[in-house]
């Protein structure tokens, strides 16, 4: 079942020159899935998230394609069509995101209940104010967090903590598609896997599906069902997660998984070995009239 | 050909809270020896003391107890033995984007800690030395490269333009914080590798700061394991990674991400 299809996304900056940052990008989604979106920086990755929620900014814009949902009830939904009162609300109702530093994307000046409350409001408004409440601190129990934090300010928790808050509210409505940019990225490696496990447990017990933007091919590798990898605005190759691993086609796919020296394998033990000048080489970039 | 010798380092902090003050052991009676010629690698997480260690190395931090040896001689607090000491010890920041000065050029970087210690230096010598240290960091063609300035510059670059820059007073020691993590991954190896190939050429020792057990464990001879300001588990890199003793090594270990674990997974249920 596809919860989610993109077909010939293309987004440009319209500056001068105008920048190509996402090209033709097709790809589908599947209900309960964890699809991984792999590239570098200034790869495109996040202007294709912020494109399929239609969160772009002047100039961004969206100059061809669709992103098209399909609703539980086999209702197919083009965001491009829709109103701002529309997008509005099934924005996060159906499809929500988790930002990249989401850890700072937290308003300090107001609680945590608040915050979480907001959207109920919003979406929500036939809630009694006791039921919108108690499912502020179910939510956050559900990611972990001790619902007696509800009063807590975002600088009084942790980084940890703060990135957990946000993912609970992108699971506030029980959306069926999270986008998640890069949600674990300044977290340590011991609490990055604990949310790790926290988002995979949460997608097998509601069966929202997962579009999972990071550089870490690696951690890409563990989670995904399906990796897209991008590079200059465009997927070079998508694949399941083992097949991407065995058996990759595309020359830079092979390089970003050449970057990362395994932990318990041989793979990088070059390091310490002698030295590989085709390596040394890699990033001494040898610089011409135009800078790389 | 130098050594640093680290003996029973303790830090303490301070910390105020209303009228209480609470104290932190951010270092707890740490002990290593940098030789020249071998990387020790420092790795723990968030908070486990690993830059303290960085900050009482490079003397900007005083330690509550214990000492630093530089080839057996304590280091001096002040005077020409202080300058002597941050000449032969050496940092390379983590982000390469905040320590390169946005107005200056690559020359004027590198220029500078050349001249500070080699004060009467004529310029003709300064610049070739310069063309020379760019030329050891792969960055070529070196007299194109002096006249840019950082923005001009990939992540990757900068941060070899950082590292010649600690290389130009010929320290023989290294202090790498986190030197990769803000580098896009593809370019990662590339700069570790550099930093492995002029450890070897100058027989540098060199202390590489990471949360990555993947790069510790193949860049390093020996690893340090911290936790709550105390080393944990110590010993040959691989034993440590592939043989964790620890408790705590055994859970970073199986925290990082380990891609190989799950493909076996998925190889015995192709199904799932």
């Amino acid at each position: 079942m596809t919860v989610l299809t993109v077909e010939n996304l293309s987004i440009d900056y319209l500056v001068e020159p105008p920048v190509h940052a996402v090209r033709d990008v097709s790809f589908t989604l599947q209900r309960g899935e964890v699809l991984g979106l792999a590239g570098e920086s200034g790869c495109g990755k996040s202007t294709l998230a912020y494109g399929i929620v239609r969160l772009l900014k002047p100039p961004a814009a969206i100059v061809s394609g669709r992103a098209v949902f399909h609703s539980r009830d086999g209702v197919d939904v083009d965001w491009n069509e829709l109103g701002a009162k529309e997008l509005r609300a099934t924005r996060w109702d159906q499809v929500s995101m988790v930002f990249q530093g989401a850890m700072n994307s937290l308003n300090p000046v107001i609680s945590i209940r608040d915050q979480l409350e907001d959207i109920y409001l919003t979406h929500r408004p036939d809630l009694g104010r006791r039921e919108r409440r108690k499912r502020c601190g179910d939510l956050l129990e559900r990611v972990g967090v001790d619902r007696a934090r509800l009063g807590a300010y975002p600088h009084e928790l942790s980084g940890g903590m703060r990135q957990r808050v946000m993912i609970a509210m992108a699971m506030a409505l029980e959306p069926q598609v999270m986008i998640m940019d890069e949600p674990t990225t300044a977290l340590d490696v011991v609490v990055q896997r604990e949310i790790l496990r926290e988002i995979t447990r949460l997608r097998d017990e509601l069966g929202f599906a997962v579009v999972f933007i990071t550089h870490d091919l690696p951690l890409l590798l563990e989670i995904s069902d399906r990796i897209a990898v991008m590079r200059e605005g465009e997927i070079v190759e998508l694949a399941d997660a083992l097949t991407l691993y065995t058996d990759p086609q595309h020359e830079y796919t092979k390089r970003l998984l050449a970057s990362f020296p395994s932990l318990t394998g041989d793979r990088g033990s070059f390091v310490r070995g002698s030295v590989d000048d085709r390596l040394l080489a890699m990033d001494a970039v040898h610089i011409d009239g135009s800078a790389s | 050909m130098t050594t640093l010798e680290a003996r029973n380092l303790v830090k303490e902090y301070h910390l105020r809270q209303g009228l209480h003050t609470r104290r932190l052991r951010a270092v707890d009676d740490v002990s290593f020896a940098l030789d020249p010629g071998r990387t020790v690698a420092l790795v723990g997480q968030s908070g486990s003391g690993k830059s303290t260690i960085a900050k009482l190395l490079l003397q900007v931090e005083h330690p509550t107890a214990g000492e630093i040896r530089l080839d057996g001689v304590p280091v001096a607090r002040r005077g020409a033995g202080l300058r002597d000491y941050r000449r032969t010890v050496q940092m390379v920041f983590q982000d390469p984007f905040a320590s390169l000065n946005p107005y200056h050029t690559v020359e004027h970087h590198l220029e500078r800690p050349v001249r500070l210690h080699h004060p009467r230096m004529p310029d003709a010598e300064v610049r070739a030395r310069v063309l020379h240290l760019l030329e050891r960091v792969r960055l070529t063609p070196a007299d194109v490269v002096a006249r840019r300035r950082p923005h001009e510059l990939s992540g990757g670059q900068r941060q070899r333009v950082a590292i010649a820059r600690a290389l130009a007073p010929e320290p023989g020691i290294l202090i790498a914080d986190e030197p990769v993590s803000m580098l896009d991954v593809s370019i990662r190896l590339g700069v570790l590798n550099l930093l492995a190939a002029l450890q070897r050429e100058e027989h540098l020792g060199v202390l590489y700061i990471t949360h990555d057990l993947a790069t510790a464990r193949h860049f390093s001879d020996e690893i340090l394991v911290m936790y709550q300001g105390r080393v944990v588990e110590r010993g040959p890199a691989d034993d440590v990674i592939l043989r964790p003793r620890h408790d705590y090594t055994k859970t970073l270990a199986a925290a990082a991400p380990n891609p190989e674990r799950r493909m076996t997974e998925l190889r015995s249920s192709p199904d799932v």
